[in-house]
């Protein structure tokens, strides 16, 4: 059995049943899963935990489902890498990568959500699940839906990668390219959803989905050995995945699976489209909508609707936001893969080129510990990196040729 | 001719099911006021004080307000105004 008791309006506090329902009638805030948290202190210590598959599934109690989860069994509990090679290049003394790019299946954290979005649904009843993405959702409902059997609309916007597109149509979902950016598809979608009696995870369903993102909260603090970093960098597009880290970590405080909670949050932007870390900078609650232009597509969302509780999370926290041009987040994607052998998409790029200006002008301090959340894999977004890595070496197949190479490199090795 | 708002479904309960009603131009603000002639219980649900809510987006021609005048912003004959509640999640 689960735990939750409701869902409730953010804004307004009217509590609804449990209901494929997202938005509260009355003043059309968000709707968010409210749990029993007695109960859950009652039956959930570390040792229960620690002692499940190591999936996202072991932090169930703390999850939006009645019955058993029913896909995501390889999901989750990715590693948590202790950075000591970057940590030196950025000049700080403790510094983690929490490493989604190695997701199962799809390679990104929204494996997370969508298990737990498609789980919800086989509960719910529906036999067809749809999605707005700019890739990645799209990737994870693509793969995750056709394993529960379940029917799938995935909705892109038509300017993404090829790459992107080519890792969804894979899985034979009903792919449909919309002519505009991720905001005009979501407002599209939005309608679809009104007419529809389908399953969009990140819609009708968004309220269960997005808890799922809490399990790469809980799995930080578990990997640190039950303890809550100094500070926690998180890429935005939506605001989401800041918010629910956040929420991990309160009730992991609150039921006791930590003891302390110091941690600053702090949000990543790319600077083509950084409404929530404007905001934060300018000290105001009113996120400005924009016009995306980053390489960032996966954080290009410009009208973010979970912004406003975002910059709530940072100010509570005494955290900050950094934004960054698409220079710098090219450079942060080839400093974490050089120093750390993680290639990171673009939002990796953003989050790790973000934490480097943060610890420059000290809002983090170089000697607390730091973990930056790696959300995508880079193959993904290689196209991003055109033109910017170094050269091949390119020689005749005799060793004359190589070694005229050699004389280039900076080669200290023994001959025979 | 006149100008089309699509109604969201959580609204649909005051407009009494209907997804698309008509109404007759002016600004963003006075149309609120006018479909709460009709439907109401509509004004109060996405506006507070004169102000479109937070988690209320507002399109015209596809467009977000908050790129034209805000409530301000002109409604013409033929336009089409869509009620959106803000939707998060799909980042990536």
């Amino acid at each position: 059995m689960g735990y939750v008791k409701a869902l409730r309006c953010r804004e307004c506090s009217r509590e609804y049943p449990v209901e494929p329902i997202y938005v509260c009638e009355f003043c059309f805030g968000p709707l968010e899963v409210v749990y029993d948290y007695e109960g859950i202190g009652r039956v959930l210590d570390r040792r229960r935990i620690e002692e499940r598959p190591k999936n996202l599934w072991r932090y169930r109690e703390l999850l939006p489902i009645d019955g058993e989860p029913r896909v995501g069994f390889n999901s989750g509990f990715t590693p948590l890498l202790k950075a000591d090679n970057l940590a030196k290049a950025l000049g700080v003394r403790e510094l983690y990568i929490k490493d989604d790019t190695v997701m199962h299946p799809t390679l990104s954290f929204k494996d997370r959500v969508v298990s737990v979005a498609l789980t919800k649904a086989l509960e719910f009843g529906f036999d067809t699940v749809a999605c707005a993405s700019t890739g990645n959702l799209a990737h994870s409902v693509s793969a995750l839906g056709a394993r529960s059997g379940l029917k799938r609309f995935v909705f892109i916007p038509a300017s993404l990668e090829q790459s992107k597109i080519t890792a969804s149509i894979v899985y034979s979902p009903n792919l449909i390219a919309v002519d505009g950016n991720y905001d005009d598809v979501n407002r599209l979608c939005s309608e679809i959803a009104n007419k529809y009696k389908w399953a969009f995870v990140n819609i009708n369903i968004r309220p269960y989905y997005a808890e799922g993102s809490k399990t790469l909260g809980f799995e930080v603090l578990e990997q640190l050995g039950w303890k809550a970093p100094d500070n926690v960098v998180i890429p935005c597009a939506s605001g989401s995945l800041l918010t629910k880290i956040w929420k991990s970590f309160k009730e992991a405080k609150m039921i006791g699976l930590i003891d302390a909670l110091p941690t600053k949050v702090f949000a990543a932007q790319a600077t083509g489209c950084s409404p929530i870390v404007a905001a934060i900078k300018k000290g105001t609650e009113v996120i400005r909508p924009v016009k995306p232009d980053t390489v960032a597509k996966s954080l290009a969302i410009g009208n973010p609707a979970d912004g406003y509780y975002a910059g709530a999370v940072v100010r509570e926290t005494g955290g900050g936001g950094e934004d960054v041009s698409d220079i710098e987040l090219i450079g942060a994607i080839k400093l974490l893969a050089a120093t750390e052998g993680v290639f990171a998409e673009t939002a990796g790029g953003v989050t790790l080129a973000a934490t480097k200006k943060l610890v420059e002008d000290g809002r983090i301090d170089r000697d607390s510990s730091t973990v930056v959340c790696i959300t995508g894999n880079g193959l993904k977004t290689q196209e991003a990196l055109a033109g910017h890595t170094a050269t091949v070496h390119r020689i005749k197949p005799n060793l004359a040729s190589f070694e005229d190479v050699l004389k280039g490199i900076s080669h200290k090795g023994e001959v025979m | 001719m006149s100008v089309k708002v699509r109604i969201p479904t959580p609204l649909q309960r005051v407009t009494g099911g209907k997804a698309e009603v008509e109404t007759a131009p002016g600004k963003v603000i006075d149309i609120v006021g006018a479909l709460d002639k009709a439907f109401p219980g509509i004004a109060e649900r996405i506006s507070e004080g004169g102000k479109i809510r937070r988690f209320v987006n507002i399109y015209v021609n596809e467009e977000d307000i908050r790129f034209l005048q805000g409530e301000n912003t002109a409604v013409k004959d033929g336009d089409e105004l869509s009620i959106v509640p803000a939707i998060a999640g799909g980042r990536q």
